[in-house]
This record gives structure tokens, C-alpha cells and sequence, in this order.
């Protein structure tokens, strides 16, 4: 049945007898499982009676690390659960300290948000295009992919300092203004952008093996993914178009146009072509970036309360003084009450819902990511497999194990 | 569904009369309900009012308050897009009734919640601890867990 998820205690219960079936564990060290998963597979053959994720090698409890953080620092949390998609994780964060504060950001910041959201939208689903061919056996996407990437990175090194990891978007704003030439440099990319996409299609597109490989392999209807709280990418490719992007708009996404892909199969098949058609609606959420942006201008909301004073003003002015000393030592208290707010990440629904308790730090810093709810539909979509399909799955689930395990 | 998604709040105060106890928050309807009756009134809400995606189960603790716990629920409607939050009381040494037979998603939130602060979920299929080894002592998000020291054994 596709959506159970029930452990099969007795091999009996599949049809099989103890004597058939052998259990053996991929991972947690295996090149496959893109991290530190662990699927313990009870097998009959080349079939798979059950596979059972194993997850926790990558356990960091960021949930009460935070509790001993105050608001600001927190930020710097979200990073390291998604590594692979910063951005959407700071913004979810922020958002939602925001609404507890009823704060509002200036409306060149929150397009600045945009734009990098969708820049690791597509540094995102690059990395998890190349490993996904890579498993399926096709190396050279992989070399191509990441240098393509690191590009990307390059840009978000530019305007923040780092390459990953770089909470960027900060309660009440962003960190820095953009660099000289930023918009320039992303103008390039977006121009060569339409030729690497092509020369990527060119490796996967007419491949018979991969769509052999994937057609039909690893299915998940509609009521499944709904059942298994299964949001983003891999719900679109069974058919629904659910888009906070569009549904519920967020970081003004509605002076935005743009599609949402979707694909009814719901095989690995439909999950890869919605991820790759996501990634030119991000570069035509970029083309809109480059005349909505000017290259500089407010990015940080002008409450003292949250925001750091400029620099200069710290030696001259003693109110700047005060307020530089007071938000880096104790921070800032954030009024009582619960939020909840989710964004649409590259891998589904990232959202946060805190507790304040009208002190400077969270009393309940909850993370919903997407990978752990996702990484659950793992027993329904391989059972009755085979084992190589197993490797596509966890693929084309899309997981990172730092969000998975936070 | 032929009735209007957006009037579930009136229909579910209007047939879980002195059930549900709805409270003021700033982004989202949210509703306490008594955990004996939970799972009827989130299988209403499933089955009935088309809340078919289950985001989150989370659980708060509210040391040293009683009852102790509150079990925290955000359900999604796809179609209509309304969110809502349902949130459970539960002391310790008590059971709140697991949702996974509504929706197969809560099966590892739920596990979470038991690993991390010791919450029991009844009905559960397997209750055990996700992310620490099995031979951990205590639950570490609860409020009187320490973030530093050391065990003296």
C-alpha cells in the first residue's frame, strides 16, 4: 500500500519467510545517501520488503541551543540546518520574528530577500541535480553543475562574505548594502545562464537511460504526499500546485511574476523536471530583480530598537552608543506571544514557530523542515523496489541531512 | 466540499460546543482542546473540513507550569490555504492520543516530541527515540535539562 509506513514487523507479513529475506544498512557512511542517513533495507533478493530510515547522526539540537541565544544570533542556527539553501532559512527565521514584532522592513530589502532566495533556489536544485545524476551513474553533470554553482556562490560571497553559511538577512533587514558592481555581475550571470541551462539538458534531457531510470520508479500519489506531510517540489510532481510563493506571499513575492511547475506522475521522472523548470522561474524572478533593485539604498528598517546604528555614527552620537552597546550585549526583546510562518524553501515548507516570552531570547525556537517530513515517505515510495531504485529515491527525495537532523 | 472553507471556525466551536477554547494569537486561528478529545476533533477537521496537510506537531514546555506540556499542531488546508493551529495540554506521566492513523506524517514529529521532551503518544506504532541513542537519560528540550556540565556518575 503506498501510503503505509508501518513497520513490516513479521516477513511473513510480506509474503516471504525469515529465511528469504536478508537485512543489510546503506550507510551511514555511503556516498549515496548524501550525508549521514542510514536506511536499514530488509531485502528478499533484489527486492525490497522494507526500507527503514535511520536518522540522528546529524543531531546538533539547534532547538535548544537557540533558547540560550538571543533573537539576532539565532539567525546564524537556520544556516547550518540547510546548508545547501541558506537563504530561505534565514528569510523563514526572520519573517517570522518579524511578525511577532509587528516590524516592518523597507521594501528594497525585502526584494534584496527575494533575490537571493531565489539565488539559492538554484545553487539548491543544481547541487541536487548533479548528485541525483551522479547516482544514476552520470558523472560529467556533476563537474559542470558545481562550477556553475560556484558562480552563485561567488555572488553570495560578494554581497555577504562568505560562500555558505551567510545569514545574510538579519531581523529587520540585511547585514550590508550590496557591493559595487553586484547587480552588474548578477546581470552576467543571468546571460550566460540560458546557455549552461541549455548544455545541462543537452546531458540529461533525450537520455534514454534516464528516463528509463526514472519513469515510473518510486511513485507517490497525491493523497500520499498529503498523508505524509510531504510539501514543495515533490508534491508539485504529483500534481498540486502549492506555491507559498503564490499562495500566501510573503517578502512581497505577489510584484512578482512567475509560474509554478508542476507535473501529475509523481514518479522521479516528474520530480526531476519540476526542479529543473523551478530553476528558470527563479532566473525569470532574477530578470525582474535587475530593474526593481537599485544598486543602493535602504536595506535595514531605521528602528533603533533592532537595528545596529551605522558605524559612524557610534563615536559621535551618545543615543548611537547606547543602542550599539545595549543591542550587542543584551539584544532585543521581542514582545510575547506565538508566530508561526513558513516559506517555500527549494525542498517544501520551511517554516519556524516560536514562543516569545517578552524576553531577548526565543522560549521555543521550533524548526519545521522540510527534509524530515519528506525523508518519511521513504518506506512507501521503495517498497516492493528494487534496491537501486532505493538510491534513486533518497535522491530524488531531495534531503539534507542537517535539515533532516537540526 | 460544498460549504465555505473559510467558516470552520464558527463550525467547529458550533459542534464541539465547550470543547474547544479559542485564544487570541497574531498570525493564525488557534484553539486549545482537551487531549481526551483531540483526536475527534482533529479527524473533524481532516476528514470533514478538508485539512488534509498536517505541517507540524511540535511540543513546548512550559516548566514549571501544570499541566506541564502543550502539544503543538499547525494543520494546512492545500485548496482553500488556511492554516490553523490546535494546541493540546498534557502533564507529564500523561498520553496524548498519536495522530499518525490521521496522517501518517506525525509519526516521526511525534517521535521527536517523545525524544526530546518526553512527551507519550498513545497509539502510537513505534515510540521510540529518533535522533539520541536509545540508552539516553533524560530530554533535552525540556527546561530543566542543562545546555552545560557534566554527569557525575
Amino acid at each position: 500500500m503506498a501510503n503505509d509506513t508501518q513497520v513490516i514487523k513479521d516477513p511473513q507479513d510480506a509474503g516471504v519467510s525469515h529465511s528469504d529475506t536478508m537485512v543489510i544498512n546503506i550507510g551511514p557512511q555511503h556516498p549515496a545517501t548524501h550525508g549521514v542517513l542510514r536506511v536499514r533495507l530488509q531485502l528478499d533478493g533484489e527486492r525490497v520488503v522494507q526500507a527503514e530510515p535511520v536518522i540522528g547522526y546529524l543531531h546538533t539540537g539547534f532547538e535548544k541551543s537557540a533558547e540560550t541565544m538571543t533573537y539576532q544570533q539565532c539567525n546564524t542556527l537556520t544556516d547550518r540546518m540547510d546548508y545547501l539553501a541558506p537563504m530561505t532559512n534565514n528569510l523563514a527565521y526572520v519573517l517570522a520574528v518579524e511578525k511577532l514584532m509587528g516590524l516592518e522592513v523597507p521594501k528594497r530589502a525585502q526584494y534584496i530577500r527575494v533575490m537571493f532566495s531565489e539565488l539559492t533556489r538554484i545553487a539548491s536544485h543544481l547541487v541536487w541535480l548533479a548528485t541525483h545524476l551522479m547516482d544514476l551513474g552520470a558523472m560529467s553533470p556533476f563537474f559542470y553543475m558545481f562550477r556553475e554553482r560556484e558562480v552563485i556562490l561567488d555572488l553570495i560571497e560578494d554581497a555577504s562574505g562568505v560562500r555558505m553559511n551567510p545569514s545574510y538577512f538579519r531581523v529587520g533587514g540585511i547585514a550590508y548594502d550590496l557591493p559595487d558592481g553586484f547587480m552588474d555581475k548578477l546581470r552576467d550571470f543571468l546571460k550566460d545562464f540560458p546557455r549552461w541551462m541549455k548544455m545541462y539538458r543537452n546531458l540529461f534531457e533525450d537520455n534514454p537511460l534516464i528516463a528509463e531510470r526514472l519513469k515510473g520508479v518510486n511513485v507517490l500519489t497525491q493523497e500520499a504526499c498529503l498523508a505524509h506531510s510531504v510539501t514543495g517540489p515533490m508534491l508539485r510532481a504529483s500534481g498540486l500546485a502549492l506555491d507559498l510563493r503564490q499562495a500566501e506571499p510573503y517578502s512581497s513575492y505577489e510584484d512578482f511574476e512567475f509560474d509554478v511547475p508542476t507535473r501529475d506522475a509523481g514518479d522521479s521522472f516528474a520530480r526531476l523536471w519540476v526542479r529543473v523548470d523551478e530553476i528558470y522561474q527563479s532566473a525569470k524572478i532574477l530578470e525582474q530583480c535587475l530593474d526593481m533593485i537599485t544598486p543602493q539604498g535602504v536595506y535595514m528598517t531605521r528602528d533603533r530598537k533592532v537595528a545596529l546604528p551605522p558605524r559612524d555614527q557610534i563615536y559621535g552620537d551618545m543615543e548611537a552608543l547606547i543602542h550599539q552597546f545595549k543591542l550587542v550585549t543584551e539584544g532585543f526583546p521581542v514582545p510575547a506571544g506565538e508566530v508561526y510562518q513558513g516559506v517555500e524553501g527549494p525542498r517544501g515548507e520551511m517554516g519556524f514557530y516560536l514562543v516569545a516570552d517578552g524576553g531577548p531570547r526565543p522560549y521555543r525556537w521550533r524548526a519545521r523542515t522540510p527534509s524530515f517530513y519528506n525523508l518519511q515517505t521513504l518506506p512507501a515510495m521503495c517498497a516492493d523496489g528494487l534496491v537501486a531504485d532505493v538510491i534513486v529515491a533518497i535522491g530524488s527525495i531531495d534531503i539534507v541531512l542537517g535539515d533532516v537532523d537540526k | 466540499m460544498s460549504h465555505d472553507p473559510k467558516g470552520v471556525i464558527e463550525r467547529l466551536e458550533a459542534k464541539f460546543v465547550g470543547l474547544t477554547e479559542r485564544t487570541p494569537s497574531q498570525d493564525q486561528p488557534t484553539f486549545y482542546v482537551p487531549r481526551q478529545d483531540a483526536l475527534v476533533v482533529l479527524e473533524y477537521l481532516k476528514n470533514d473540513e478538508g485539512f488534509s496537510l498536517l505541517l507540524d506537531v511540535a511540543g513546548v514546555d512550559y516548566f514549571p507550569a501544570h499541566p506541564r506540556f502543550e502539544v503543538v499542531y499547525h494543520l494546512f488546508h492545500p485548496l482553500a490555504v488556511i492554516r490553523l493551529r490546535v494546541k493540546v495540554r498534557v502533564g507529564e506521566g500523561e498520553a496524548v492520543p498519536s495522530v499518525v492513523g490521521l496522517w501518517p506524517g506525525a509519526n516521526w514529529p511525534e517521535r521527536e516530541a517523545y525524544d526530546l521532551l518526553g512527551i507519550v503518544f498513545d497509539g502510537h506504532p513505534q515510540l521510540t527515540r529518533i535522533y539520541l541513542p536509545d540508552d539516553w537519560e533524560g530530554h533535552p528540550l525540556r527546561k530543566d535539562y542543562p545546555t552545560t556540565g557534566r554527569r557525575s556518575d
